[in-house]
């Protein structure tokens, strides 16, 4: 019998605001424990929450970019348990009014090689809702401890709807929410540092059953690959139990990645009765047809379309638009890169090849490797291919030419000058190159004569080195051709 | 004993404008008659006598500067120990907070320390205001006053029972069912619970979020006007606060407010079981206000009986979610028996709390449950609208303020209720309703029972229509002759 998995996401995601989601402390990633604490992350008696509006805004923005709908009222629920990462012991939350409801996130598998676009889909969320996230507890011999840095930090959950089918699918659904939310400068989304958290629903039925399997959810799953490889392993897993007809259990399982296995939390019985109920503290959210004005006049636009852009208007390879545009900070120096000199193609050859290699050589080096970093600018880096289109030099000296960039941060011109690097047109003296180079190589003349196009070449060559690469190679040939007829 | 302390905040702020005293010297007065007398009222939970003096001394140069912060400079309040002040202890009259300290000051304090107020004690209370008879507080009872045997009402019962003993010029509580008025009735004071909305909750220890206010007690509807002015400010720090003017209640009182305004008595306010002295004093107030131009209007609103049981759904389930932080991990008491993070809650809980307290919060979970919720808490909020909506009704049909009796009795003994918390529940009938609807209410003394004991008369008034309430309360207090009638306590 053949199966079939069914995945959905709960993904989880910081939100990078100034302050916390109901006080102005702020949160960064790393800090002394308990040192981004107030009354209110300490829940003091008295202390009130206050709305993040950019928090609201953020969550908004995201909600937008998946294309859900935006209520006209999001309110604030209380989630109710005693745990010490909640100094509060319960979670500031929304139940039944999220701030986004429905929308959809494309996704792109993988294609048959990495020069050609896979194969795009639409994975529909359920909801996205604003809540606040929790401490952090850390276990040792006889105590625990519990840092409240983290809590308190503005969290979305992006909710899927059980709409993926295998680790793949799931894979691309997180790499695709990242880029998005990197682009739209909703978070960093670095799961090392939990920006981004996963949890999967996953259950499998035989292939063509409406009713879904018995789901089991996976927990904890601290990587990309890792959501990649624990999937796999618990479809597989729950296959196996099918064929055995070993019953699967509901319940919640973790991923251990360095067993590559799942195993068991908790079951099902052991499930929170949460006792929501409305936050008497914090007013109803009204989100007006201006703010969603405002904040829509805020999307970026979304990566797969500004690849397809790419690709189309301005005719890119798909492998460069591919690194292109899953990268924000590239993306946007690209963008930037244009407004000095409008040739896509050779800004972005550059940019990924020649910029990109340089980038990660540095780095190997253990210097800075960040393009914030680079001494090449998006104007500079536009200025040399305007020099090399304009002709003053040739793409081969331009190379050269973006070497010394690199190192120095100078503009191509004034490498160019400084160097004299310019491109030779001076057709008198091209004209005295061409005949010493003929004069030597008689056999390479008859040959073209005879009809070997390519013969030439063998002229080229020693015309390019007797004037240091710096004539003009169109003048080159073309004199060459006049001269031997 | 000086019988500077037994003066209105209006007195005192007059004569230290005039220089006639200084607040040392004031300040002094009501250390010295609370040193004299609070052992036999148990009034205070903390005095800091040093700190009040400090405060004292500040107002008094200021002064010789000739740079006073307004009418309240000087003027020794104390506040119910459910307000946080930076650096003293809030107690909430629990065990689980009685070593705790406020690293903050709420923000009613703040203004109340902005105007030059002198911070003096803070006042016993039901344990996290929980009660109606201050018996609830882990510290011991306070007593009334007016007859030691006998409860001042609570919550806030310290408030109340201070300012009948002039151990302070008055005193801040809070309201969450009439923990501000029902104490003020028994111990024949002015209290007043302010509109939602009017004063900050921020640095209130939270009971019901959606129902506590704190409210000023005074031994005149003048005094009271002042304190409210000093409070009431619009807070970005809490967001159930509302930015409305404040104006200056005490300057606008107007003393023949009753001519010509009309006074909605609800007829399931005087039932057939209600205490025959307190109907008669109703009814002998109600009269005089008529007496004195006021149209009375007998109105109904037909929802009233709900109230205890919607209070009981909404207050406690809120508390049961207000009340979790106070766990045993950080700043509460913590159980010295625990052997895990589970057994850490329950024990440092159940040693914590007292049994009223235990038993809302029980109560309060109940009404959460899932399976439950739609039953109790939903339904509780929609009778809760119905409540409002008949309030609404009665101001919409060109009624200016409802009047009622604020407490179904006199001060009871002490001991009398306490095995019998539905009894005790009953104790605010007449006031919770005014929590529900979010509305500002007003008790003032009206009489004397035949036992020599207080009996309140409340009115209600619009919302955030403050002025007007006072200034109606500030009539019938003429009218009522009781205003400086206080408890012979030696």
């Amino acid at each position: 019998m053949e199966y079939e998995a069914v995945i959905g996401l709960e993904v989880h995601v910081q939100l990078n605001t100034k302050s916390k989601m109901f006080t102005d402390v702020p949160y960064k990633f790393g800090e002394e424990p308990n040192t981004l604490t107030d009354p209110v992350i300490w829940a003091l008696p008295g202390v009130l929450p206050v709305l993040n509006y950019e928090a609201i805004r953020k969550a908004i923005k995201a909600g937008m970019l998946f294309g859900c709908t935006i209520p006209d009222i999001a309110k604030w629920d209380r989630k109710n348990y005693f745990y010490p990462d909640s100094a509060k012991n319960y979670q500031l939350s929304q139940y039944d009014q999220p701030l986004c409801l429905g929308g959809e996130v494309e996704i792109e598998l993988a294609g048959k090689d990495g020069s050609q676009m896979g194969p795009h889909r639409k994975v529909k969320l359920t909801r996205i809702h604003l809540e606040e996230d929790v401490g952090k507890l850390t276990h040792h011999a006889g105590e625990s401890l519990v840092d409240y840095n983290r809590a308190g930090t503005p969290l979305i959950e992006i909710v899927s709807e059980p709409d993926m089918h295998s680790g793949e699918e799931a894979f691309a659904y997180l790499n695709s929410l990242r880029d998005c939310l990197v682009f739209a400068d909703i978070s960093a989304c670095d799961m090392e540092k939990g920006q981004m958290r996963c949890d999967a629903n996953i259950s499998v039925r035989p292939k063509g059953q409406a009713e879904l399997g018995v789901k089991v959810e996976l927990k904890n799953i601290n990587s990309m690959s890792n959501v990649r490889l624990g999937i796999e392993y618990e479809i597989r897993r729950q296959i196996d139990c099918l064929k055995k007809g070993v019953a699967i259990v509901q319940e919640t399982r973790r991923y251990d990645a360095a067993l590559g296995v799942t195993q068991s939390m908790r079951s099902k019985e052991d499930a929170h009765d949460y006792r929501y109920f409305p936050d008497p503290d914090l007013m109803p959210v009204k989100i007006s047809d201006e703010l969603r004005a405002q904040i829509r006049a805020e999307l970026p636009e979304l990566p797969f379309d500004l690849q397809r852009k790419f690709m189309e208007q301005d005719g890119l390879p798909y492998s460069v638009t591919s690194v292109l545009c899953h990268d924000r900070e590239l993306s946007e120096y690209f963008a930037e890169a244009l407004k000095t000199h409008n040739n896509p193609k050779a800004i972005a050859n550059l940019l990924v090849n020649e910029l990109l290699r340089e980038l990660s050589a540095e780095g190997q080096a253990g210097g800075k490797h960040n393009l914030a970093d680079c001494k090449i600018t998006p104007a500079l880096l536009a200025g040399l291919v305007k020099v090399i289109d304009s002709g003053l030099i040739s793409k081969q000296i331009g190379k050269e030419v973006f070497v010394e960039m690199f190192a120095t941060g100078k503009s191509a011109e004034q490498i160019v000058s400084e160097k004299g690097l310019k491109q030779n047109t001076d057709s008198g003296e091209i004209e005295k190159f061409c005949l010493d180079a003929m004069a030597a190589n008689a056999k390479a003349i008859e040959q073209f004569k005879a009809g070997n196009e390519k013969a030439i070449n063998a002229l080229i060559g020693p015309v390019m080195k007797a004037s240091k690469g710096k004539a003009n190679p169109a003048m080159v040939l073309e004199t060459l051709k006049r001269l031997i007829k | 004993m000086s019988d500077i302390a037994l003066k209105s905040v209006k007195e005192l702020s007059d004569m230290l404008a005039k220089g006639e005293i200084s607040s040392v010297e004031l300040t002094k007065a009501y250390i010295e008659r609370t040193a004299a007398l609070d052992g036999k009222v148990h009034a205070f939970l903390f005095k800091d006598e040093r700190l009040a003096l400090d405060g004292a001394e500040a107002s008094d140069k200021r002064r010789a500067r000739g740079e006073t912060l307004g009418a309240l400079d000087g003027i020794p309040v104390s506040l119910k120990d459910v307000i946080a002040v930076e650096n003293q202890p809030l107690t909430c009259a629990s065990k689980m907070l009685e070593h705790y300290v406020s690293p903050y000051t709420a923000t009613s304090v703040k203004n109340l320390q902005a105007r030059g107020a002198v911070l003096w004690g803070r006042l016993n209370m039901d344990e996290f205001a929980m009660g109606s008879s201050c018996e609830n507080s882990a510290f011991g009872p306070t007593h009334n006053p007016w007859d030691l045997s006998r409860i001042p009402g609570g919550s806030s019962g310290g408030s109340a029972a201070a300012v009948a003993a002039c151990f302070c010029a008055c005193s801040l509580g809070s309201d969450t069912g009439g923990s501000i008025r029902q104490p003020a009735s028994l111990c024949g004071v002015v209290g007043m619970k302010p509109t939602y909305g009017l004063v900050s909750r921020y640095g209130l220890a939270a009971f019901a979020s959606s129902l506590d206010q704190i409210g000023p007690f005074a031994r005149t509807v003048q005094d009271a006007a002042m304190l409210l002015g000093a409070v009431a400010s619009y807070d970005p720090k809490d967001s159930t606060s509302v930015k409305v003017p404040i104006p200056d209640y005490a300057a606008n009182l107007d003393e023949n407010w009753l001519k010509g305004k009309k006074l909605g008595l609800p007829k399931e306010y005087l039932p057939d079981g209600l205490d025959a002295q307190v109907r008669a004093a109703i009814e002998k107030s109600v009269e005089k206000c008529a007496a004195a131009g006021a149209q009375i209007v007998e109105i109904s609103l037909p929802h009233t009986e709900l109230a205890i049981p919607v209070y009981y759904i909404i207050a406690t389930a809120e508390a049961s979610s207000n009340l979790a932080r106070y766990d045993g991990v950080r700043y509460t008491h913590r159980s010295a028996k625990a052997k895990d993070i589970v057994d850490l809650y329950y024990k440092s809980r159940a040693e914590g709390f007292g049994e009223e307290v235990k038993r809302r919060i029980i109560l309060g979970s109940y009404v959460l449950s899932s399976g439950y919720y739609d039953a109790y808490y939903l339904r509780a909020q929609k009778v809760r609208t119905l409540i409002r909506r008949d309030f609404e009704k009665a101001f919409e049909s060109g009624i200016d303020a409802v009047i009622a009796p604020t407490s179904p009795s006199a001060a009871f003994k002490l001991g009398e209720k306490v095995s019998d918390p539905l009894e005790m529940y009953l104790n605010d009938i007449f006031t919770i309703n005014v929590n529900l609807a979010g509305l500002p209410g007003i008790s003032v003394p009206c009489a004397l029972s035949a036992e020599g004991l207080p009996i309140g008369f409340q009115i209600i008034g619009k919302p955030f229509d403050e002025q007007n309430l006072l200034s109606c309360a500030h009539s019938c207090e003429e009218l009522f002759g009781m205003r400086g009638v206080l408890p012979n306590l030696q």
